[in-house]
């Protein structure tokens, strides 16, 4: 998993989580947080749902939704998305600009 | 580094309530801030709702909003507050055909809105939105609309960490800026805490991350009441296995309303007089459940069995065409095998005490939505949820421009975290706490298992630390884990003085409804202290 901040030159780092069939990359990256490090950013409001749409990282190279994509027995690298500015660790600004308070005039 | 903004009127929470009352707002002439910890129309509790919006249209049959609030009261036990239940079921319609007018796209059935009967209703009265996209439609909607008003400009990833006051009076808010971790400063001449209920606190929830009872520690610490904080409900039929990924796990509610399926026990035998019909009011399938479980009867993980194996292929697929695609990707047929469904929280009948104009009891502040108390008494009748949030938004935002438009702005005062960081793993305390609240302060409750709670609830007391540069999620865990603990005391406390049962607040030890408990409870803050007062019934 990519770690760091803007300005850092970041680093992977390797995690175990146990496995649970049927589980999500979300469900996973919630256990780190529970059990390993509190400290690590991750993105989400509605959990389970695939409503909020903002859990959205890279997993293997690939664009997903962490809460729909399953956890497979086997390495999996997770990255920020590479296309929006990073904020840190796997959140990245994924708000529309109109939405953002430091583009708000005062 | 310290930003100011300045607003008439602040939305809290840009759920169905708060994009309502911002709507409501910029309406009469306000200029609005609207802003949400998550982004705009995307976290809280309506973009996740996949089921029905109770109101009385009457296009299915013939319908009057005083039948809607006959249904409501009765659901609520005797505890509803009448003058909200009837503002919420009087101004459903309009706010209803309101969004019907924006493009909602509610279901139609020869033309008219397809309206279908849920428990605990007189006749036809539920509206929606095909396939299970009530919510989001609702949040799409309102948030499209909300786009298009200059007067109201959004902020999402802003934490709102408390409401600021100057001799009582609500001016605005103190704000967090999540990315940056930039303390905000928010002038507004009338404030509207529209954050949603406390589901969060549960293990077993239908809740996304921001439903941490925020607005009730908003509320509590500047000074506001909270009213019925012990009603908590449970859905009964919450998903529980196999596991179920992107989809709500409250989504078997309208696989009940259109197909009906049969509750059964591990002896796959019916436990409620349902015959196959969704009939049983939802504190009723609530404690028949959990009491096949605790004699036995329960499913494999603990829950009981839903059974849809009565319907063909073609009608489960005319019910919910597409969302049959979704179950056959988490491997579920359910023409071949019944899945397992639990008691899980749901939503918060109690919270902030308003009265119909939506003011709380500190000037300039308001409350909309879920965030308020009192509407639904001590059970929510099904499909009121949704309806609740717009109507009291709407009245929410009138009544706060029409305050904002004869007030000045003040200075908001400087807010500062001076505490030290706790050692504890707050992602983990969180978890623990969730843990503790499911089993004793849940859908069944004793007076040893509520002090339990209480004994851990108020084991550990800090003050916040200052959050550091840029995005720490220690500091964001930490803020919620003392919000959340703020309001599971209030619940617990609320819980173990109710010496009764009734509707959602069940007492193994007090079995009977009371007649002597025909009232509320409120709470506030005294010298840092959760106080319960009783409330007399109106």
């Amino acid at each position: 998993m990519w770690r760091g901040e803007p300005g850092s030159a970041g680093r992977y780092e390797h995690y175990e989580v146990p496995f649970e069939q049927g589980q999500t990359v979300l469900d996973g990256l919630r256990w780190i947080r529970v059990h390993k490090d509190p400290s690590l950013a991750i993105r989400f409001s509605c959990i389970n749902a695939n409503a909020c749409k903002e859990c959205m990282i890279r997993v293997d190279g690939k664009t997903v939704y962490a809460c729909t994509t399953r956890l497979v027995e086997a390495d999996m690298t997770l990255e920020p998305l590479p296309n929006k500015a990073l904020i840190k660790d796997l959140v990245t600004e994924i708000a529309p600009p109109d939405e953002r308070a430091e583009n708000l005039s005062k | 580094m310290r930003v100011k903004l300045e607003t008439d009127v602040l939305v809290i929470g840009s759920g169905g309530a708060g994009m309502y009352a911002a709507i409501a707002a910029a309406r009469k002439g306000a200029s609005v801030l609207l802003v949400d910890r998550s982004l705009i129309g995307r976290g809280g509790a309506t973009v996740m709702a996949q089921m029905t919006v109770a109101v009385a249209v009457g296009e299915e049959e013939p319908d009057h909003w005083e039948h809607h609030l006959a249904d409501t009261l009765k659901a609520g036990r005797g505890l509803c507050d009448e003058n909200l239940s009837r503002l919420l079921c009087e101004d459903g319609p309009a706010c209803i055909r309101e969004m019907d007018e924006w493009g909602i796209g509610w279901a139609r059935r020869d033309g008219h809105m397809a309206q279908v009967h849920a428990p605990g209703h007189d006749r036809k009265r539920c509206v929606y939105v095909d396939f299970l996209n009530t919510g989001p439609a609702v949040s799409k909607t309102l948030r499209a609309r909300v786009q298009r008003i200059p007067e109201i400009r959004r902020a999402g990833d802003l934490l709102i960490t408390d409401v600021a006051l100057r001799d009582g009076v609500c001016v605005g808010a103190l704000a967090l800026h999540i990315p940056t971790g930039n303390a905000v400063g928010v002038s507004a001449k009338a404030t509207i805490i529209a954050t949603g209920g406390l589901t969060r606190l549960y293990a077993r929830n239908s809740a996304s991350l921001n439903m941490g009872g925020d607005g009730y520690a908003l509320a509590l610490r500047a000074g506001a009441e909270l009213i019925d904080m012990e009603f908590v409900q449970f859905f009964p039929i919450g998903h529980l296995a196999p596991r179920l990924v992107g989809m709500d796990p409250i989504m078997w509610d309208p696989f009940r309303y259109k197909l009906g399926g049969r509750l059964l026990n591990a002896q796959m035998k019916e436990f409620l007089p349902e015959e196959g019909r969704y009939v049983s009011a939802r504190d009723v399938a609530t404690y028949a459940i959990l009491k096949e479980v605790a004699e036995g009867r329960g499913s494999p993980h603990g829950g009981a069995w839903l059974s849809f194996q009565h319907c063909s292929e073609a009608t489960l697929r005319g019910a919910f065409g597409p969302v049959m695609d979704r179950l056959a990707t988490n491997g579920i047929d359910l023409t071949r095998q019944p899945i397992e469904v639990a008691p899980i929280a749901h939503y918060h009948m109690g919270g902030i005490r308003v009265d119909t104009d939506m003011r709380t009891s500190v000037p300039h502040l308001f409350a909309a939505g879920e965030a308020v108390g009192g509407a639904n008494g001590a059970n929510r009748l099904s499909g009121n949820a949704i309806t609740e949030a717009v109507t009291f938004g709407r009245r929410a935002g009138l009544r706060a421009a029409e305050l904002a438009a004869t007030s000045k702005l003040a200075a908001v005062p400087e807010g500062r975290f001076a505490g030290s960081k706790p050692k504890l793993n707050p992602a983990a305390a969180i978890v623990e706490l969730q843990k503790v609240m499911n089993t004793e302060v849940g859908p069944l409750r004793t007076q040893a298992g509520l002090e339990r709670a209480l004994e851990h609830i108020t084991s550990t007391k800090f003050d916040l630390p200052p959050p550091r540069h840029g995005l720490d999620p220690e500091w964001l865990d930490l803020h919620d884990f003392r919000n959340m603990r703020l309001v599971a005391e209030c619940v617990t406390r609320a819980a173990l003085a109710r010496t009764e049962s009734r509707g959602a607040h069940q007492r193994q030890d007090f079995a009977e409804t009371s007649d002597a408990w025909s009232k509320h409870q409120s709470i506030r803050l005294v010298g840092g202290q959760a106080q319960l007062d009783s409330v007399p019934g109106t």
